[in-house]
């Protein structure tokens, strides 16, 4: 036999066991060569795996244990050297990358083991994360519950709804089991059950103020966790329950004045309402920190809510006041007028029908006693001139006054004599005085004017009736009276502190002082002087007579020459002064004075004054177109007369200085015919001057008449002095506002 | 009669008017605006009174003898007769006048038949009297002597 290079195995008994290492070896072999393959397949399918080199080194590894594995197959049994060198080979590659592997592994490993520590926290952080939100997402959710409440409480101006409603939505937000709400009652010392939301409980249950777990709420702004037995939590039949948290939280109750837009009031006010709210029982919850400060922002919406509906509630109620006030206003308004009215219907038709009679009683009177007569009836006729003249005196006094407060009387100014008009008082009082005994004397200013603008009449009607009530009231003694121009520094009267005259170049102020030495005046009856009707109580005036409305009338023409008139007296017995003081105009030059002097109505027939006057009469009515048509000749004028309101249109020219045109029949018609001749002159001094005949005394038509462009208003019917003098006027002044 | 005595009749008469009050003193006025250049004055304004209260008279009993009244024109009638009366001084004439439009306002038919019937009484008595003032002027000129006033 020839000996060979290779081992040979013998093959005895153990051929079971070459039998089993045959198998196992080809099965080693299959394993290593398919889990490369298994590695390949998988990491091609995942993207991830980030040691590819590894793994290749790693397969060859394997390919190459497999393959030693595989070549050993051949080993068992006689084989040739050829088959040797590959298992040699085949071995030495196998260690050489094993070796390698071994080495790279060596790296490999501790990063794979950190991968999966880095894997662990990223999970860690993620749920972290995932709680956060969750609060989060609470919180957000707790931000929209509040501003829907606050939507919710904000969109009613209605006390009731607003607390109701707040204590709905918190209970649903918050769902709480109930929800009360505590308001203090009027005295202050006791918190009364209004609200509740489940309303178990009798509303007007109460609780006094000052316990101590109210105190500790009411002093805190914030919300108070406060036990579930203290009183006002004990809302529920207590039972078998375990009662869950409560909190309590107060609601500031703000006073208006205490309310300022850009900062909460502090606690200036001290009253507040209690909320407390309720968690369900026998529930594990607790009271959140963000609930809680829903809690506590919805306490300040609902002040604030209810501070609105105060303020609401507050101005309807003014507003309701004042809408009665106003009603019953208006009702005393129309009232007023009504009674205005009716005065004014009285004294139209009073005015005309009181004064004619009067007018025939006098004047036939006087003409009785012209006649002849026994000294019997001469008396007779004297006592009813007297009475009736007495009598004209009241109507003109009392219609007078009613003028004067209707604010229609005007002053008729003009120049005239001072000096004279107090020499006329003197005249006139003096036989009088004389009778009682009484010594007048009249001192009157050297710096006093000697003429005066002003209304002479008047003037001298005040005057006499101050003096005559002085005469009046003195059984005995003296009178003086004294008048001089009032400068500042005198008028350092206590009784009228407001009133400084103040002269200028064109007025003064006259002042005029009757000081009597008579029964006196008690000086709590010295402000009913002036009023009308008023009399004193004294017993001596009794016997004087008089009706009490000289003093108010004279008050009344003082106050209209924008002067004042008050008493002074030191008492019953001790006499009185009477002092006035009016302003006057002085007259400019003395040449204007010659003129006022004559009296307006000249004694011849006046043809002169007026002679050729054009005039255009206009009345529908024949018979009082021909008055006025003789009225008018025998003034002197021209009359040319028309009967309509076409025709005045048609004849009116340019010529005729004066249109006189009866309106009462015409109605409105003789307003429009007015306009329209000052539509048909333009140029101002053209244009003739229009005058209303009407027999109407009242205001309507006298405003009616200038409203429609009348230069004057004459009443019928006319006498001839008043044509006169009314066109006298007319022609001087171009206008001529009343003629009654 | 002699003119003293005529005079005399005549101032009683006149007097007695206004006392009854049948003129008032807007008559006097007219009798003022008499003079040399219009002697006649007050004769003529008497006359177109009479003719024109002839008229109206006229116009008032016609309007109100239909069926259906038409009150404004009534009352303007009315308003005229007032208007004229006044102007020369007839003072009951004007009165009843007045009443007269009254119960136009009111529309109140029997009321105006009334009024009519008493402005017609009123009218003729008036007139009369004022023809007869005339005719005792008219004797006393006649007579030579002057009217007194």
């Amino acid at each position: 036999m020839e000996s060979c290079n290779c081992i040979e195995p013998q093959w005895p008994a153990d051929e079971l066991l070459m039998k089993y290492q045959y198998i196992s070896d080809f099965f080693i072999a299959l394993a290593y060569f398919s889990i490369p393959l298994e590695l390949i397949y998988f990491v091609k399918k995942s993207a991830l795996f980030p040691y590819r080199w590894v793994l290749v080194q790693f397969g060859a590894f394997i390919v190459l244990c497999g393959a030693t594995h595989l070549i050993s197959l051949w080993t068992f049994t006689m084989h040739s050297r050829t088959v040797a060198v590959v298992m040699t080979t085949a071995k030495v590659l196998t260690a050489v990358v094993s070796c390698a592997t071994a080495l790279m592994l060596v790296h490999i490993i501790p990063d794979l083991l950190s991968v999966k520590t880095r894997e662990l926290i990223l999970k860690n952080k993620a749920a972290e994360l995932d709680r956060e939100m969750g609060l989060i997402r609470t919180q957000e959710e707790t931000g929209r519950h509040v501003r829907m409440l606050t939507h919710e409480i904000r969109s009613t101006l209605d006390r009731h709804t607003i607390l109701q409603t707040t204590l709905v939505e918190l209970g649903r937000t918050l769902a709480l089991e109930e929800c009360a709400l505590w308001m203090p009652t009027r005295t202050g010392l006791e918190l009364q059950l209004s609200y509740t939301l489940r309303q178990q409980n009798p509303v007007g249950y109460t609780v006094p103020i000052h316990l101590p777990v109210i105190n500790q709420v009411f002093s805190s702004s914030r919300a108070v966790k406060i036990s579930p037995n203290c009183p006002v939590a004990r809302l529920r039949p207590a039972g078998k329950y375990i009662p869950g948290e409560v909190v309590a939280i107060r609601v500031p109750l703000l006073h208006l004045s205490n309310f300022q837009i850009n900062d909460w009031p502090e606690l200036s006010t001290k009253r507040y309402a209690l909320m407390v709210l309720m968690l369900p029982s026998d529930s594990a919850r607790q009271w959140h920190v963000h609930e809680l400060e829903l809690v506590e922002v919805v306490a300040d919406q609902v002040a604030v809510a209810l501070s609105h509906a105060a303020i609401l509630e507050e101005s309807m109620r003014a507003r309701d006041l004042l809408m009665e006030q106003n009603g019953a206003l208006d009702l005393a308004r129309r009232e007023a007028e009504t009674a205005i009215r009716a005065r004014n219907d009285f004294l139209a038709v009073m005015n005309h029908e009181m004064r004619t009679p009067m007018h025939a009683i006098i004047a036939l009177s006087s003409l009785l006693q012209e006649t002849e007569l026994t000294p019997e009836q001469r008396l007779m006729v004297e006592m009813i001139l007297k009475s009736s003249n007495l009598l004209a005196t009241l109507i003109n006094d009392v219609l007078d006054l009613s003028r004067l407060e209707d604010g229609s009387l005007q002053l008729d100014l003009g120049t005239f004599n001072l000096y004279a008009v107090f020499r006329e008082v003197l005249n006139l009082i003096k036989p009088i005085a004389a009778v009682k005994k009484l010594h007048v004397s009249l001192n009157l200013a050297p710096d006093l004017p000697e003429y005066a603008i002003g209304d002479e009449k008047r003037l001298m009607q005040t005057i006499l009736n101050v003096v005559g009530n002085a005469v009046k009231f003195s059984k005995e003694g003296s009178i003086s009276i004294t008048a001089f121009v009032a400068k500042s520094e005198s008028l350092g009267d206590s009784q009228v502190p407001e009133f400084y005259p103040v002269p200028s170049d064109n007025h003064f102020y006259l002042r005029v002082q009757v000081k009597d030495s008579g029964s006196g005046i008690s000086p709590q009856d010295i402000p009913k002087l002036f009023t009308k009707f008023a009399q004193t109580q004294s017993t001596a005036s009794r016997n004087s007579g008089g009706y009490g409305l000289g003093l108010a009338i004279c008050k009344r023409f003082v106050n209209l020459m924008k002067g004042h008139i008050w008493i002074e007296s030191e008492g019953l017995g001790k006499g009185c002064t009477a002092v006035f003081v009016v302003k006057l105009g002085i007259p400019e030059r003395l040449n204007e004075l010659k003129l006022p002097f004559m009296p307006k109505v000249s004694t011849n027939p006046g043809q002169t004054a007026f002679a050729g006057l054009k005039v255009l009469v206009m009345d529908e009515n024949g018979v009082s177109r021909m008055v006025t048509k003789g009225l008018l000749v025998h003034l002197g004028c021209d009359v040319t007369m028309v009967s309509s309101s076409d025709e005045c249109l048609c004849v009116v020219s340019h010529e005729h200085k004066v249109v006189l045109m009866d309106v009462c029949a015409l109605g409105m018609d003789g307003h429009e015919i007015a306009v329209r001749i000052r539509e048909k002159f333009t140029k101002r001094h053209e244009r003739p001057i229009i005058v209303a005949l009407t027999g109407n005394t009242d205001k309507v038509t006298k405003e009616n008449c200038m409203r429609f462009g009348m230069d004057g208003v004459i009443l019928k019917p006319v006498s001839l002095d008043k044509m006169r003098s009314v066109l006298s006027d007319l022609l001087e002044h171009r206008v001529l506002f009343e003629a009654i | 009669m002699d003119v003293l005595q005529l005079q005399k009749q005549f101032i009683d008469y006149k007097t007695s008017l206004y006392h009854e009050g049948f003129l008032d003193e807007q008559f006097t006025q007219l009798q003022e605006l008499q003079d040399e250049n219009n002697p006649d004055f007050v004769v003529e304004v008497v006359s177109l009174f009479f003719e024109d209260s002839e008229r109206l008279l006229n116009e008032l009993t016609k309007a109100l003898e239909h069926q259906s009244i038409d009150f404004k024109r009534v009352d303007a009638h009315v308003h005229q007769w007032k208007g004229s009366s006044s102007s020369i001084g007839a003072q009951r004439v004007q009165k009843v006048c007045i009443a007269f439009r009254n119960d136009c306002e009111e529309q109140n038919v029997e009321g105006c038949l009334k009024c009519l019937q008493q402005v017609k009484h009123e009218y003729s008595l008036v007139k009369t009297k004022l023809e007869t003032m005339f005719q005792l002027e008219q004797q006393i000129l006649t007579a030579g002597g002057s009217i007194p006033v």
